[in-house]
């Protein structure tokens, strides 16, 4: 694995190292070990404890790959980490056990059942901007199902990286969960095997390299991708309430590097200087005068990015249209809370996901415009809308199509592991948290259980009128044909 | 030309679609209505293109076809309604069932898009058949009618579902091939070729592939019933084979015609270990009444599905979810799973303004820290001593 080039000594992980590593893992979850409940238990009771001994390093990684604020940290990611631990450990019998399945005249006498048996070996690749959470909470699933595990985390939050490949390696089965760092080269040899399921949070670009990758060996594939989440801020509400929760998850989640952050807002020409300044306060409320240097905001991940989002920024068709912050400072890698006021719909920052502490506001002349604004562009990860309008709702929540809607909040719906967290179209495919995790990494079976009695010869040939006709009238479930075709015999 | 069509028509079907015309219950109840009269209307001719296309009888259409169509729409129909009650719906994922090869093309394709896709494939089917839990004269008869039924009663062994192989005790295998043969002779008769009830290969191309199979002069000199070949008519009789080498093309591919191996063991439970030793198939088919051996199966095997004493009816059970794992296939369907498959379920959280939280804002400072780990962890208690005062954060 290692090779010495000159004095250096480099480590190499290519096609052979990732065939190895996954034939180590397919002997462990041959073996079974990874089936067993106390073995599921135990990896959970783990990540709990690891989890709980590292906060502080974790805490200090996420600072030096994001200047990630402690709080958002320690309730973002970790806190958020053993609440779905505790939820598994709580169910996992529950949804272990098989679930019985109704069955009908058609097949009785007979029982049936639907068996969730892991997949096997998945693969999980996660994302930087959370890089606790992102990798940790699939991981979770993955072994509340019963699978093997290799966990890909992101090379542009090194630090995060190696904590983590260290923290699995001290506390986790190694033989049966794995960690691999690296970027492009080693992700590459990862997908050139054959896994039975694959995860990957990320953009749509390098979603839909994976999937192609998956698509050689029939993989199935868990895709959570990003997009433009538009925030609908109607009149006639709480405004100073509607504002703190928009900042919270604009700015509020690593600075609006976060896949369900609102990216961009839509109001009436009408309301839009009341909400300005709603914003503008609630904004210095939060962070300050002097929000560039805010320690409660985390910065711009690397110099790509600050590079994208200053590019955004330049743009002529906004550049007059900065009503507050816009303050960059590249050594430090900091962009200052920035709200744009109408930005034309054809500018580059509204062309793709920002991903960073800019917010337009796009400004309309009644607010069911919206619905063409939201719809004319791919279908988000999330959208949200402040009202009080019981119709207006109910439109959005009917015809807008997103991953997840939130009603008079942003991004909440994260931590509610009752319902599905996932995207569609371009922001992604299949859901995961609470129960959905254990889901996503199991297959269903269907095991049906029938007796010799009851064997009715009318399934076998030779194939007669009369057959058809009883055949019709039982899969009728119509007692009244089935009598009529006993009558009836088999007089043609 | 036929490129520009097929954008054209998608186009159009996305216009549709937009003008939400489709999400209406009422429309879905009228096409499905549409649908069942459709398969009413023209049973006949349906009956007539299959018999064209495959040499199938009406009964085995009517049982394996139209009347599940039927019988699908009929409870779609029925439980519409509910099934649409709290979920949103907005998508139409493509659905693909065939063979490995193309099902990899088509979600390679389907990638391009980041298209969510459904593939029903397909695999070795086996019937493990265990006669030391089944002994008696009626059950073992039952057995043979069913593996039969299950081999050449769908479309002639061209069914991803069809029995593909068996596996039997070697001290068992000459009873069962016996049994096999007597109730193939008692469903098609002395000449099968001849018979009505049983399907012939779908076409020249399928047709070579299959009888490629018996080619191997390994594979051929096992045939213990059968064989018979009708050229002209792209005709195969129902052919069992005893033990054919296991690395040829018989025994590695998915048959999907009407040749049966019989595979004998020392022991009924190494089927285990054979199944496990090839790619995952869309259905296991145990025959036994040893409840531990069940078990096993059922825990150390992994497939889309597990009948027990019986094949394909769970075909049939609307209430089971229908669909392959590994190279078997991605998703499932039947009944409301069919409903879910393509429906993309949006979560939908409401709030209200009222009451707000102010320790979930910055500026940060330990205070609130306290607060949200104590509201995370449901300690209510905790809080309320925080909020009095007299919890230190």
């Amino acid at each position: 694995m290692a090779t010495t080039i000159g004095e250096e000594k480099v480590t190499v992980f290519g096609e052979e190292e990732a065939k190895q590593l996954v034939n180590g893992l397919r002997v462990a979850y041959d073996s079974g070990r990874t089936r067993s409940y106390s073995w599921r238990v135990a990896q959970l009771k783990n990540v709990v404890r690891m989890c709980d001994d590292s906060e502080k390093e974790v805490v200090e990684a996420l600072y030096k790959d994001l200047a990630k604020p402690e709080l958002e940290g320690t309730l973002y990611e970790l806190g958020m980490i053993k609440n779905a631990c505790k939820v598994a450990l709580k169910e996992l019998k529950n949804w272990i056990r098989p679930e019985k399945a109704k069955t009908s005249l058609t097949t009785f006498p007979s029982s049936a059942e639907i068996v969730s048996e892991p997949f096997g070996i998945v693969l999980i690749i996660s994302a930087w901007n959370y890089p606790f959470l992102l990798s940790i909470d699939p991981v979770i699933g993955a072994i509340a199902a019963g699978n093997a595990v290799v966990l890909k985390p992101s090379e542009l939050a090194p630090a995060s990286s190696s904590l983590l490949a260290k923290l699995f390696s001290q506390y986790l089965d190694t033989s049966a969960i794995k960690v691999v760092e690296g970027a492009v080269p080693e992700t590459s040899a990862l997908l050139e095997q054959k896994w039975d399921k694959i995860m990957y949070t990320g953009n749509g670009r390098v979603g839909r390299i994976v999937m192609a990758a998956a698509a050689k060996h029939l993989t199935p594939v868990i895709m959570e991708l990003g997009g433009k989440c538009p925030a609908v801020v109607d009149s006639d509400i709480n405004l100073e309430v509607a504002m703190r929760r928009l900042i919270a998850g604009k700015w509020g989640c690593n600075n609006g590097q976060a896949c369900i952050s609102p990216d961009y807002i839509l109001t009436t020409k009408d309301y839009a200087p009341k909400l300005v300044d709603a914003l503008k306060t609630e904004l210095e409320r939060f962070y300050g005068k002097n929000q560039l240097e805010s320690k409660d905001l985390s910065r711009i991940v690397n110099s790509n990015h600050f590079a994208r989002l200053s590019k955004l920024l330049d743009d002529e068709k906004v550049s007059g249209k900065i009503v507050y912050g816009g303050e960059k400072d590249e050594e430090k890698l900091r962009i200052a809370p920035t709200i744009l006021l109408d930005v034309p719909r054809d500018s580059l920052i509204m062309s793709e996901e920002i991903f960073g502490p800019l917010l337009p506001i796009l400004m309309l002349n009644n607010i069911d415009e919206s619905f063409d604004v939201i719809n004319s562009g791919t279908k988000p990860l999330a959208a949200y809308i402040f009202t009080n309008n019981k119709k207006l709702k109910e439109k959005f929540v009917m015809s807008v199509s997103a991953g997840g809607i939130v009603v008079n909040d942003t991004t909440i719906h994260l931590a509610v592991h009752t319902v599905p967290f996932g995207g569609v179209g371009e922001s992604g495919m299949g859901s995961y948290h609470g129960k959905f995790s254990f889901d996503a990494f199991s297959h269903k079976k269907a095991v049906l259980y029938r007796s010799f009695i009851g064997d009715a010869a009318l399934r076998y040939p030779p194939y007669t009128g009369f057959k058809l006709r009883m055949m019709k009238a039982l899969m009728g479930g119509s007692f009244l044909a089935i009598l009529r075709a006993l009558f009836r015999g088999s007089k043609p | 030309m036929k490129m520009e069509r097929v954008d054209k028509e998608l186009a159009e079907l996305r216009h549709t679609f937009r003008s939400g015309k489709t999400r209406s219950l009422a429309w879905r109840e009228t096409q499905l209505k549409a649908l069942l009269d459709l398969v009413h209307d023209h049973q006949e001719t349906l009956f007539d293109a299959l018999h064209h296309d495959l040499g199938k009888h009406p009964v085995e259409s009517f049982r394996d076809e139209i009347g599940v169509v039927k019988k699908s729409a009929t409870h779609s129909l029925a439980h519409l309604k509910n099934w649409m009650k709290p979920r949103t719906f907005s998508q139409f994922p493509p659905a693909f069932a065939g063979s490995k090869a193309v099902g990899r093309i088509v979600l390679a394709a389907a990638a391009q898009h980041l298209t969510p896709v459904t593939l029903e494939l397909g695999g070795k089917c086996p019937a493990i058949v265990d006669l030391t839990s089944i002994s008696s004269r009626y059950d073992t008869q039952i057995v043979a009618k069913r593996i039969v039924g299950g081999k050449w009663g769908p479309c002639s062994g061209q069914a991803c579902i069809g029995v593909d192989y068996l596996l039997v005790e070697e001290k068992h295998a000459q009873f069962l091939i016996d049994l096999l043969k007597k109730y193939i002779r008692r469903f098609y008769g002395e000449h099968p070729k001849e018979s009505n009830s049983i399907c012939r290969i779908v076409n020249r191309r399928n047709f070579e592939r299959v009888q490629r199979l018996l080619k191997d002069p390994a594979v051929s000199a096992s045939i213990v019933a059968g064989g018979f070949i009708d050229e002209e008519r792209q005709f195969i009789d129902p052919t069992i084979l005893l033990n054919p080498p296991l690395d040829s093309e018989l025994m590695t591919e998915e048959i999907f015609g009407p040749l049966l191996p019989v595979i004998t063991l020392n022991d009924i439970g190494e089927s285990i270990e054979f199944i496990n030793s090839g790619p995952k198939p869309l259905t296991i088919y145990p025959f036994t009444k040893d409840e531990k051996l069940k078990k096993m199966i059922v825990s150390e095997t992994s497939s889309g599905g597990v009948t027990f004493n019986d094949t394909m009816v769970q075909f049939l059970c609307d209430s089971m979810p229908f669909g392959g794992v590994g190279e078997s296939g991605l998703g499932r369907y039947h009944g409301k799973y069919s409903f879910d498959t393509f429906s993309h379920e949006k979560a939908v959280m409401e709030r209200g303004f009222y009451p707000e939280l102010e320790p979930r804002y910055p500026p940060w400072n330990s205070f609130k820290l306290k607060f949200i780990q104590l509201a995370y962890n449901f300690d209510y208690f905790g809080l309320g001593l925080l909020l009095m005062g007299l919890k230190k954060h």
